[in-house]
């Protein structure tokens, strides 16, 4: 069952099943490398709270949690592109 | 000799700059975080009988507009004349980089790679297949490290070998969009003239976006009726594509999803891992941990500053006693010319003071500041600080992004506005545009340090002085920084309601700085740069200043009038005429204010030596100086108008008088308001 990349543990790898995003914020989420299948791990969270750093494609970037809930995760990567 | 032009273009953070500046010779500044390039910098290279002239777009995910500076990107792919884009991409994330590749591939003619960091890669146990990564993508390509000194010159001579006979891209694309797309774009060729490269681009781009197509066929030179025809089909096929659900904001996404799934399926069949990345990221949780990261990140800036304070010093001494002690040489020599007085006196006391005291007062802290802040920046110490801030900027309505251009206008207030095409929505960009001079720009940041240690560290704690007048710089930073979110917010709230928009950040690794180059180039460039317009300033200033102080109407002279004139008004803000009437003068540049304020109490005192900062102190005591003056020409040296250039940019870059207005008057009315409770505050103590 996909849930949210915003409720996942820090530590915790998981694979990106889809974007709900739409318009400049999807092609900025495909362009950045949250495309579907890709394992994605949240590294770490700023002093405030928001953004979360995330490891992607060999690069860390840094999401709101408002962002992050447009980005639909699964533990597995087999469930990932199905 | 044969001469070619070619566009460098990149994700940021690729060593982009580092190649432009292999090529070019030239010493463009290279940050270790993205936006770094914001403006097109152009060199040119000759090599082995060819001149290449390098044009160095900024660092873009993508060209398909998301920002302002997409949309120079994109522009300048499509309608600058260029023999050949060259494609810098990093080894350690190709697939990303490819995304951008493609992207480019489908609008440029000629396109070649160059994949930069092939180290890096192996030490991380990547092997990229240059070979059959050419094979796929059908364009040259060739690997390199670009800070070594070998492979630059392999890359040299490669490009002049391979532009004298670059062949056209392959046509047909390495990809197709999807079906319905697919026949959209090949129905809509056919009202085209036959062509390799057009028939694709433009059909595509004309279903995207009919602004640029519009702009594509004027390059073409259709004529009128081919381009009626083409626009009323690029219509149907627009409205039969939005029939089937296809409408255009998906489209883009669809065109951005084909190119994405092909950049993901090529790298990973030409790139091999060896062993999986175990990176701890160390460092970065100890610079954005919840207890320390803040604190961190003011301890580095206050740390600057206390270097910056206490090593100024003793340069300052020196250049104000070297200059004084070349007056008598001045004096002789227009004596040997035989000047009149009045002309000798105007060059004396006119340009020559002016222009020393600028230099003195200004060069030591900058040259011991900017070159520590530019290691910092090297480091990739500027992204955490917009990760870490980034939901204070959240609450204000725009983003953390909004440090970066701060920490730019840190060096200059023009820059930072630049800047602001980092920014994704017109919201966000408009508002750190306008907010951008609450940071204090070099120009007055040497006359906050002066000021802090003559009033503030002396008069406080005198054992500790430098720490202290450190730590008030950074207080007032601190300041500036909250008007910033506060005008921001009030800012967003007044003029732009709409929902906000996504927000994301790369986090480069931390690479180390090259301190020698990097030490040396930022004192040549920044230093020596912005001294020699602080003179060029100065010294028209300084001949003006005088002549004020030194014409008189009806037994008083043009400055003491003027400053008569704005004493009343200034007095409520705890300065003086002559003070405000500096500002006011300093319009052109933010460096000549002190020197300003020096010259006109010097024309109607008698004080007249002027070797050493502390004689400037007892100068400025002598006219009625104490620390409550200090502090409110602080406060409305930081938070008053923009400088004049700063002011130009702002018309240039939002293309309205009306944002160049407001940025005049939102920062002065905050200045007037911020110094009057400041005085209000003062006089009740005293």
């Amino acid at each position: 069952m996909p849930v949210t990349l915003a409720s996942t543990s820090l530590g915790e790898r998981v694979y990106i099943h889809c974007l709900t995003a739409t318009g400049t914020m999807r092609r900025r989420l495909l362009d950045l490398g949250f495309t579907p299948g890709n394992s994605i791990v949240p590294l770490y969270r700023s002093p405030l709270g928001d953004p979360t750093a995330y490891a992607v494609m060999g690069t860390v970037i840094a999401l709101r949690r408002a962002d992050a809930e447009t980005v639909l995760v699964v533990p597995h990567q087999e469930e990932a592109r199905s | 000799m044969n001469a070619y032009r070619i566009l460098l273009a990149g994700n940021p953070n690729v060593g982009k700059s580092t190649v432009f500046n292999a090529l070019t010779g030239l010493k463009q500044h290279t940050g270790n975080w993205s936006g770094k390039t914001v403006d097109l910098a152009c060199g040119t290279f000759c090599c082995d009988g060819v001149s290449v002239t390098v044009t160095d777009l900024p660092g873009t995910y993508s060209v398909i507009s998301n920002s302002a500076e997409e949309e120079i990107a994109r522009n300048a792919i499509l309608f600058e004349p260029s023999d050949l884009v060259l494609v810098v991409a990093d080894a350690t994330c190709l697939a990303r980089n490819l995304n951008l590749l493609l992207q480019i591939r489908e609008i440029a003619p000629s396109v070649a790679l160059c994949v930069n960091l092939m180290d890096e890669a192996e030490r991380k146990g990547i092997a990229v297949d240059l070979a059959q990564l050419e094979q796929a993508l059908r364009i040259p390509v060739i690997g390199i490290s670009a800070h070594r000194k070998r492979d630059l010159s392999r890359l040299k001579h490669w490009l002049t070998h391979l532009l004298p006979d670059m062949p056209m891209s392959d046509p047909s694309p390495p990809f197709f969009y999807p079906k319905p797309i697919e026949d959209a774009m090949v129905r809509l060729a056919s009202y085209l003239p036959p062509s390799d490269f057009s028939e694709r681009v433009l059909p595509l781009k004309a279903l995207d976006n009919p602004a640029i197509a519009a702009q594509l066929l004027d390059a073409l030179s259709i004529g009128n009726r081919e381009r009626c025809a083409f626009l009323s089909a690029v219509q149907t096929e627009r409205d039969a594509l939005s029939a089937q659900g296809i409408s255009p904001v998906h489209l883009r996404d669809m065109v951005v999803e084909s190119i994405v799934a092909t950049s993901n399926r090529i790298a990973a069949a030409h790139t091999r891992v060896r062993t999986p990345a175990s990176h701890t990221y160390k460092w970065d949780k100890i610079l954005t941990s919840r207890r320390f990261g803040i604190l961190i990140m003011l301890g580095f800036l206050g740390l600057l500053l206390w270097i910056t304070v206490c090593g100024a010093n003793l340069p300052s001494q020196l250049l104000f006693s070297l200059f004084e002690g070349f007056t008598p040489y001045l004096s002789a020599f227009w004596n040997f010319l035989h000047l009149p007085p009045f002309f000798a006196s105007l060059l004396t006391d006119g340009v020559y003071h002016t222009v020393s005291w600028v230099t003195a007062v200004m060069l030591p802290p900058m040259a011991i500041f900017f070159p520590l802040f530019t290691l910092l920046e090297d480091l990739g110490f500027l992204p955490r600080l917009a990760f870490n801030m980034d939901r204070c900027f959240c609450s204000a309505g725009t983003c953390g992004k909004q440090a970066l251009t701060m920490c730019m206008g840190l060096g200059c207030n023009a820059v930072g506005v630049t800047g602001c095409r980092i920014f994704s929505s017109e919201r966000e960009r408009l508002a750190a545009m306008i907010t951008n001079c609450f940071i204090p720009c070099n120009g007055r940041f040497s006359m906050l340090i002066t000021l802090s240690s003559l009033f503030l560290g002396t008069a406080l704690l005198p054992s500790a002085q430098s720490l202290v007048s450190a730590l008030f710089i950074l207080c007032f930073i601190l300041i500036g920084t909250a008007v910033t979110l506060g005008v921001t917010k009030l800012f967003t709230l007044c003029f732009f309601r709409e929902d906000p928009v996504g927000f994301s950040l790369e986090l480069p690794p931390f690479r180390k700085p090259k301190i020698g180059e990097t030490l040396l180039c930022s004192l040549v460039d920044r230093t020596v740069k912005i001294l020699v317009r602080a003179i060029r300033v100065s010294a028209p200033a300084g001949a003006v200043i005088w002549l004020m102080a030194n014409i008189t109407v009806c037994g008083e002279s043009i400055l003491q009038l003027c400053a008569g004139f704005l004493d009343p008004f200034a007095r409520l803000m705890g300065m003086d005429g002559i003070i405000l009437l500096a500002f006011l003068l300093a319009l052109p540049a933010n460096e000549i204010v002190l020197p300003i304020i020096l010259m006109g109490y010097l024309s109607v005192g008698t004080f007249t030596d002027m070797a050493s900062t502390a004689a400037i102190g007892s100068l400025l005591t002598q006219n009625g100086w104490d620390i409550g003056t200090a502090v409110c020409v602080m406060l409305f040296s930081l938070l008053h108008f923009p400088c004049g250039t700063t002011l130009l940019t702002l018309y240039k870059e939002s293309g309205s008088i009306r944002w160049m207005f407001l940025g005049f008057l939102i920062p002065t009315a905050c200045a007037v308001l911020v110094c009057m409770i400041c005085n209000g505050i003062f006089s009740l103590l005293v």
